[in-house]
């Protein structure tokens, strides 16, 4: 029996330990915010944050994160309203938004990290996640905008 | 079969393609079954407007009913539907808030309604080939007249005063000489008893009354979900009793299986089920190709046991497919003389007779579309009902194609669909929604099947592969007196009807015989090109390779003059004047030229208004360049400068792009902006990496890891975009695909300027490394 908390609540698991953390949240645990993408940590459409760091839950194993705290896009902040949230609507960054709960919590682990990140910073930091509809132009200054006060 | 010299056969391939279909028939069946009035697009338009659009045309046709799309309640909210698919473009919010704008609705208390796939109801669904807005702007501001009056003649019969006393403001219903006001909600029994007025007596606001269109303050309506991982897309879709299947299908396109083992793949720990999916035949449309599902308790174990699974294939006749030896076909087909499809003057006298000749060779190979979102799909299929869950771009198709396939009446299926993660017209194919309702028929359950990312890859709907020579023949002026553009690439109507080997109306209109340049003689040439795989639509269609063939050639042609680019293009273009190409039928994306001329002065004008905001001529750095390209599709007119600076490693960065649009009447110019982002950035992946290949009649792709898109912080720095305001009474056009197709070839001449390299082929991939 595997033991995680997830948005602050435990969860157990006692089915396939390697079970990827991203198929464990969505289809057993009903958090279906976090995405498939691709299946192999190279779209980020699946980050979510361990403790504090962004991870692809495509290729954790819900045995990886036992004993310690996952926050997806629904745990994020309670009413929806982190910064980064907040910018993203403020510049209207989403087009068919598949991708941006990966988006937003890959620029909320950044930001805990560095809370002032230079546009490089930025472009770099988030050039794991794939955006197909392209907008990366919005994301940066979402980003930049969460950083400076929203 | 030849769909240029035989209407019949181009007719019934047509009607099952679901492009140009004429159906008044169902728009009379529409009439019976609503009650309510339904009326096809032209005949409205030709009372109140100064234009006719294509929508009339379209399977369904248009349905105008306020009853059918707008619903008020006692706490005076505003349902208004949605019938288009939301994959990204904005049309969700933008067809609700034409209607609300014109009812006076106050947005903050207007529901969107996503309409399930019945065009009997709502009218065409297909939400494709760009058309939202430019269908239905007239339609929607006239349901939304049509409610307002309703709800003003309800307020004016409850006052006992003539209705012209009274006006809707605001989402209230005023009397303003005594004063008196109710709110829509009080309103909303009494305004649903009222008769639907005429659509010809409509009176629709002023535009310059606008609150919400044009203005682009307004924000998606699904932007506070999709911050917070509420969005419900596809995959997002959960029943109870619901099982996970993922199935492993042909690597050959038209490859069946021989024999498989389950035993492994029942070892693995929450695997339920193997067993074998229907397949049909190739080419059978969108029918599924069949091979074998593992169903699971989650996802991750379906993935799991499909890994495990021993699989034989036969892979049939397309297991020679290469694309290094298919190029080299279209290659030498397209040096010789082909179908002619367009002719003026005496272009092989012409060229004979130049002074210079010019040619181009330009290759485009396949490309997938890999959505964010990989195709998925839920259905629950009891006994003659089916319910289904799915992104799809064709609500009402998909309803179609799960009837026929599971052998039930159309009325017993309900496509439910759910927000697209990204479509680019992959989603316009119901297949996966297909395979969904044959396992749950079989299984006796509700099914979720999930396309992986390597499956999206594999067993797609390919962009085309291409190949465009151009000859240009120049007098000693450098004025261009001949031009001869050879298309060749396998059709769309391939994946329709086995033995198809020329383009389709509808793909030689994109780019090829509705060429705008001023020339004296001009061939367009369609040599024969099989297909060896599925070939779909992909945003923005055969304009990619077109616009890319003939915007570098004006790059080359202004190489080979010594003049600048933009005065290149311009003189190309020629004089302002409506171009009429001496083509038989030319396809104008279903639109009536009439309405949606060919017009040089429109497309010299975002020529114009790009290099006048995009400074160019600009002085840039040493190993930068500027290039520019225009092109007419979806009969929008789109101009786009790149900035690129090229390395001493030949490594490609874009400090800028500029993009002049001109989409006639437009609805939101914020979402507007973000689609012509987007297509930069879709613009610059097919550039530098945009590549399926194949190999034994596989494709050698998988993931994102070897076909690449670009990433954030290889993005334009900077992309600008400019809307043309529109003349009054301009008919609205294409948004979602235009911007894609001049951005490659802009680029191409970009890199040229900077580093001399012309590169014919795409993608650029190490070709400026050398």
């Amino acid at each position: 029996m595997i033991k995680v908390k997830i948005n602050g609540q435990e969860q157990s698991w006692d089915g396939d330990p390697n079970l990827p953390l991203l198929w464990f949240l969505r289809d057993e645990a009903g958090l279906t915010g976090t995405k498939f993408g691709c299946g192999q940590a190279l779209c980020g459409a699946c980050t979510v944050i361990v403790d504090k760091e962004a991870v692809r839950s495509c290729i954790t194993s819900v045995n990886d994160v036992a004993g310690r705290e996952v926050t997806t896009i629904e745990g994020l902040h309670p009413n929806g309203d982190h910064p980064v949230q907040k910018a993203w609507r403020q510049v209207n960054v989403p087009q068919c938004g598949f991708c941006q709960a990966g988006q937003i919590m890959q620029a909320a682990a950044l930001l805990m990290d560095n809370p002032k990140p230079s546009h490089d910073q930025i472009r770099e930091a988030m050039s794991g996640n794939i955006c197909r509809c392209g907008c990366y132009q919005r994301i940066e200054n979402a980003v930049h905008l969460a950083s400076t006060g929203v | 079969m030849n769909f240029i010299d035989n209407p019949r056969k181009l007719h019934s391939f047509e009607k099952n393609i679901r492009v140009e279909k004429v159906s008044r028939r169902s728009i009379l069946k529409g009439l019976g079954i609503t009650g309510g009035f339904v009326l096809a697009a032209p005949v409205m338009s030709r009372q109140a407007f100064a234009y006719e659009t294509g929508a009339g045309k379209m399977p369904h046709g248009v349905v105008v009913d306020p009853r059918v799309f707008v619903a008020v309640a006692p706490d005076g909210i505003v349902s208004i539907v949605a019938h288009r698919s939301e994959m990204g473009t904005g049309v969700r919010t933008s067809l609700p808030l034409i209607v609300a704008e014109e009812m006076e609705a106050d947005w903050s208390r207007v529901k969107v309604q996503q309409a399930h796939g019945d065009e009997v109801k709502f009218g065409n669904q297909d939400t494709d080939g760009s058309r939202s807005t430019r269908h239905y702007l007239i339609p929607m501001r006239q349901i939304g007249a049509a409610a307002r009056t309703m709800l003003e003649q309800a307020a004016a019969k409850r006052w006992g005063v003539p209705a012209t006393e009274v006006k809707a403001v605001n989402h209230e219903v005023v009397h303003s000489a005594s004063g008196r006001k109710l709110g829509f909600g009080e309103l909303a029994a009494d305004a649903a008893k009222e008769s639907v007025p005429s659509i010809e007596g409509l009176k629709l606001k002023d535009p310059k009354d606008f609150r919400y269109l044009t203005k682009g303050q307004i924000g998606i309506v699904d932007l506070h979900d999709i911050t917070t991982g509420k969005a419900q897309y596809g995959a997002d879709v959960r029943l109870p009793g619901m099982k996970y299947a993922v199935i492993a299908r042909p690597p050959v396109t038209g490859g069946k299986l021989t024999s498989f083992d389950p035993d492994a793949a029942l070892k693995v720990p929450g695997v339920e089920k193997v067993m074998q999916a229907r397949g049909w035949p190739w080419p059978s449309k969108f029918q599924p190709l069949g091979g074998v599902a593992v169903i699971a308790r989650n996802t991750g174990a379906a993935i799991k046991g499909r890994d495990a699974l021993k699989l034989v294939w036969d892979d049939g006749a397309n297991g020679k497919y290469d694309s290094v030896a298919y190029r080299k076909e279209l290659e030498e087909a397209s040096r010789k003389p082909g179908l002619v499809v367009r002719k003026e003057g005496d272009a092989d006298a012409a060229l004979k007779g130049a002074d210079k000749v010019i040619v181009g060779e330009y290759y485009v190979p396949h490309l997938a579309h890999v959505a964010m979102e990989p195709p998925v799909a839920v259905a629950d299929v009891k006994g003659d009902k089916a319910e289904i869950w799915a992104p799809v771009q064709s609500p009402g198709g998909t309803r179609e194609d799960v009837a026929k396939t599971l052998g039930i009446p159309e009325e017993n299926v309900t496509v439910n669909v759910t927000l697209l993660g990204g479509g680019f017209g992959r989603k316009s194919k119901c297949d996966y929604a297909l395979e969904a309702a044959l396992l749950s028929k079989e299984l006796g359950a509700p099914v979720k099947v999930q396309w992986t990312r390597e499956d999206d890859i594999h067993n797609g709907f390919l962009h085309t592969v291409s190949v465009e020579r151009i000859e240009a023949g120049l007098d000693k002026s450098g004025k261009v007196i001949a031009w001869r553009h050879r298309s060749v690439a396998p059709s769309i109507a391939s994946t329709f009807a086995a033995g198809t080997v020329h383009q389709a109306p509808f793909e030689l209109g994109m780019g090829l015989v509705d060429m705008p340049f001023e020339i004296a003689n001009i061939s367009c040439e369609n040599p024969e090109a099989a297909a060896f795989t599925r070939i779909g639509w992909f945003r923005s269609v055969s304009n990619i390779p077109r616009a890319f063939a003939v915007q570098s050639m004006v790059g080359e042609i202004a190489n080979a003059t010594g003049r600048d680019q933009k005065e290149t293009l311009l003189a190309l273009i020629g004089s302002p004047r409506i171009v009429k190409p001496a083509v038989k039928d030319l396809w104008n994306y279903g639109e009536p030229l009439d309405s949606y001329p060919i017009d040089t002065a429109r497309l010299r004008k975002v020529v114009e208004l790009v290099a006048e905001k995009g400074e160019w001529g600009r002085q840039v750095p040493k190993g930068h360049g500027l290039g520019i390209a225009v092109h007419r599709s979806f009969v929008s007119y789109i101009a786009t400068i790149v900035e690129v600076a090229v390395d001493d490693k030949g490594k490609l960065t874009v400090p800028r792009v500029d993009t002049a649009i001109d989409c006639g009447t437009y609805v939101n110019p914020e979402r507007i902006a973000s689609q012509i982002e987007g297509a930069a950035i879709m613009g610059l992946s097919l550039a530098k990496y945009g590549e399926i290949t194949f190999k034994d009649g596989k494709v050698q792709q998988k993931n994102f890891d070897d076909f690449q898109l670009v990433r954030i912080d290889e993005s334009p720095l900077v992309t600008n975009v400019y809307i043309v305001p529109p003349a009054s009474g301009t008919p609205p056009s294409g948004v979602g695909e235009p911007g894609v197709p001049p951005f490659a070839p802009a680029l191409m001449n970009a890199i040229f300027a900077a580093t001399g390299k012309r590169i014919r082929a795409l993608p650029i991939g190490k070709q400026l490394e050398a």
